[in-house]
């Protein structure tokens, strides 16, 4: 509005600067849409017949087959016991990836080789790194146990070092002040403030490994995923149905469980 | 402790220096040049308090003691041994000896307050008993001595951000005790606390001080507070002392000559940003008072 006398007129900063900028911006994105859809070829034909495949293969999934429960509860164990591993391995190994990735604590080249670690580390998807350790170690769970600990290791490192750089920086001086060690600093000073939250993030990461372990054992990683793709190729559609629903109920358990102990943590 | 006087009282003869700092300079990656030459000396137990504007140098004077700020020039000889040229060895050993009590407390809040206390004999225990919380059961004895000392007896299970401010700071102050420290640097230890328990907590200091016969460095913001409680006063101007004598040498021209000069006509930038600078007018009321 006009300078008025009384009431001077104040707006919020946007994020997207004035509104000139907002309107060039959404029809941007318009014009994008429009022109993606077109690009993209659509072929219409067979996007109909794979939705014929679809109604067929749901047809021959029901009623799931649970008749090779043995082979399928091997499995299931199988990718319980990845993840766990895999977790605790990942924990271990995360504690002086994390020391070094804070800037706090670690000397800068140190830490500039920590966070390249991460860097990397974090560029690859579980699958990818599963396809590598597979090729390097052969199929099955010890490929797909590897896998999940190194990626484990790395994100629990890089929150942890995030959690390290937010300490409160007094009590750790205070620690150095009283002539304790580096290692008593840390113990004292550090991992009182950082280990509630880093409990949760480890929780949080057992869950996430279930849910990961499913998956890479269809690159030959072992664990249910294997089972699972080798239901597929040979078209037992319905044991693929029953092995969907078994995993559908650990990834649920294994949420209900990392939330129940996440909350109860504070 | 008797009426409080630094510089060698008469009939004393040769007292032991406890603290000598020589020539102490500290500029800062800034080209803030935060100490300029400071000397100073302790040779008896007892209260010093440092007094100076926001910006004086305070601060990084005491934090130059133990190493906590690393000096630019100078020497710092803690009964004798220059704190300077220690390798890192050495600078934990001597910081052992010296007790630190923070205007912010710095207590590790997850912690309980025995633990909280016990954190000031890190320096005596091994890696492994430190991650097990094991501490010797003399340090744990003394350890409820000081709660008891400083008025929180049956605190100990108590988890130090369950506690009031005057009641971390006694916490802070048990931990520095039980150093058994030759030399006792503190830094504003009341900025954060209500007049009253300032008072309680400096007096604390001050009896604990001279109980144990510990030469104590306490910078304070509250001119008031130095009169009563400090047996000998230091004034910082512009990273220099400018004054050094009994309390009761505190005038109206020397508080001038302290806070005056400088700091009325520095430009505002020379002030850290996150500081108590609010409370400068008061103090200068008190002390007129
Ligand atoms: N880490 C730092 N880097 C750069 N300059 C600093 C740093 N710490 C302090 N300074 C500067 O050094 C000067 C002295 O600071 P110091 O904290 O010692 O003052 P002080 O007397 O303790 O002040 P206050 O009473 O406000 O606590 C100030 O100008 C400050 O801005
Ligand atoms: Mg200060």
């Amino acid at each position: 509005m006009s300078a008025s006398l009384a009431a001077r007129s104040w707006q919020p900063s946007s994020m997207f600067g004035g509104r000139w900028q907002r309107r060039t911006l959404l029809f941007a994105f318009a014009a994008y849409c429009v022109w993606s859809i077109g690009d993209l070829a659509i072929d219409h034909a067979r996007v109909m017949r794979g939705f014929g495949r679809a109604a067929d293969m749901l047809a021959r999934m029901w009623p799931p087959d649970f008749s090779r429960w043995e082979l399928l509860g091997r499995g299931m164990l199988e990718s319980v016991q990845m993840a766990i591993a895999s977790s605790v391995i990942g924990a271990v190994f995360c504690v002086p990836i994390a020391l070094c990735a804070a800037r706090n604590l670690a000397p800068a080249p140190v830490y500039v080789a920590a966070r390249a670690l991460i860097v990397v580390g974090r560029t690859f998807h579980e699958v990818i790194v599963a396809i590598l350790f597979v090729k390097l170690f052969g199929f099955g769970a010890v490929a797909g146990m590897l896998t999940l600990a190194f990626s484990s290791a790395v994100f629990l490192a890089k929150m942890i070092a995030e959690d390290i750089e937010n300490v409160r920086p007094g009590p750790v001086e205070a620690m150095r002040a009283t002539g304790a060690r580096f290692g008593q600093v840390v113990v004292f000073g550090i991992v009182p403030q950082v280990v509630v939250r880093a409990l949760g993030v480890f929780i949080y990461r057992i869950d996430a490994n279930l849910r990961h372990s499913t998956v890479i054992g269809i690159v030959g990683a072992g664990g249910i995923g294997q089972t699972l793709a080798a239901s597929f190729t040979r078209y037992d559609y319905d044991f693929s149905a029953a092995i969907l629903l078994c995993i559908a109920a650990l990834v649920a358990l294994g949420e209900w469980f990392s939330d129940h102990v996440r909350r109860r943590l504070r | 402790m008797e009426g409080g006087e630094a510089p060698l009282p008469g009939g004393a003869g040769e007292k032991r220096e406890r603290l000598r700092v020589e020539s102490l300079t500290k500029v800062y990656p800034t080209g803030k040049r935060a100490l300029d030459g400071v000397d100073f000396t302790i040779r008896e137990p007892g209260v010093v308090a440092v007094i100076g504007s926001s910006g004086a140098g305070k601060s990084t004077f005491i934090r130059c003691v133990n190493r906590l700020v690393e000096p630019t020039a100078g020497r710092i000889l803690l009964d004798g041994v220059d704190l300077v040229g220690l390798d890192r060895a050495g600078l934990r050993a001597a910081r052992r000896r010296i007790g630190m009590i923070f205007q912010e407390f710095n207590l590790v809040e997850r912690l309980t307050v025995m633990e909280n206390v016990l954190a000031g004999r890190l320096g005596h225990v091994g890696l492994v008993d430190t991650l097990r919380r094991r501490f010797a059961p003399a340090d744990v004895d003394a350890a409820f001595d000081l709660l008891e000392r400083v008025g929180l007896e049956g605190f100990h299970d108590r988890r130090a951000d369950a506690l009031s401010g005057g009641q971390r700071q006694r916490v802070g102050i048990a931990r520095a005790l039980i150093q058994r420290p030759d030399l006792l640097l503190v830094d504003e230890p009341t900025a954060s606390l209500d007049p009253r328990t300032a008072r309680q907590i400096m007096r604390l200091v001050r009896e604990l001080a001279v109980e144990r016969a510990t030469p104590a460095i306490v910078n304070l913001h509250d001119v008031a507070l130095a009169r009563e409680f400090a047996d000998r006063v230091v004034g910082f101007s512009a990273g220099r002392i400018v004054f050094d004598d009994a309390p009761v040498a505190l005038d109206d021209s020397t508080l001038d000559r302290i806070y005056g000069g400088e700091n009325w006509h520095a430009p505002p930038e020379d002030d850290p940003p996150s500081t108590s600078s609010g409370a400068r007018p008061t103090t200068l009321d008190d002390a007129g008072a």
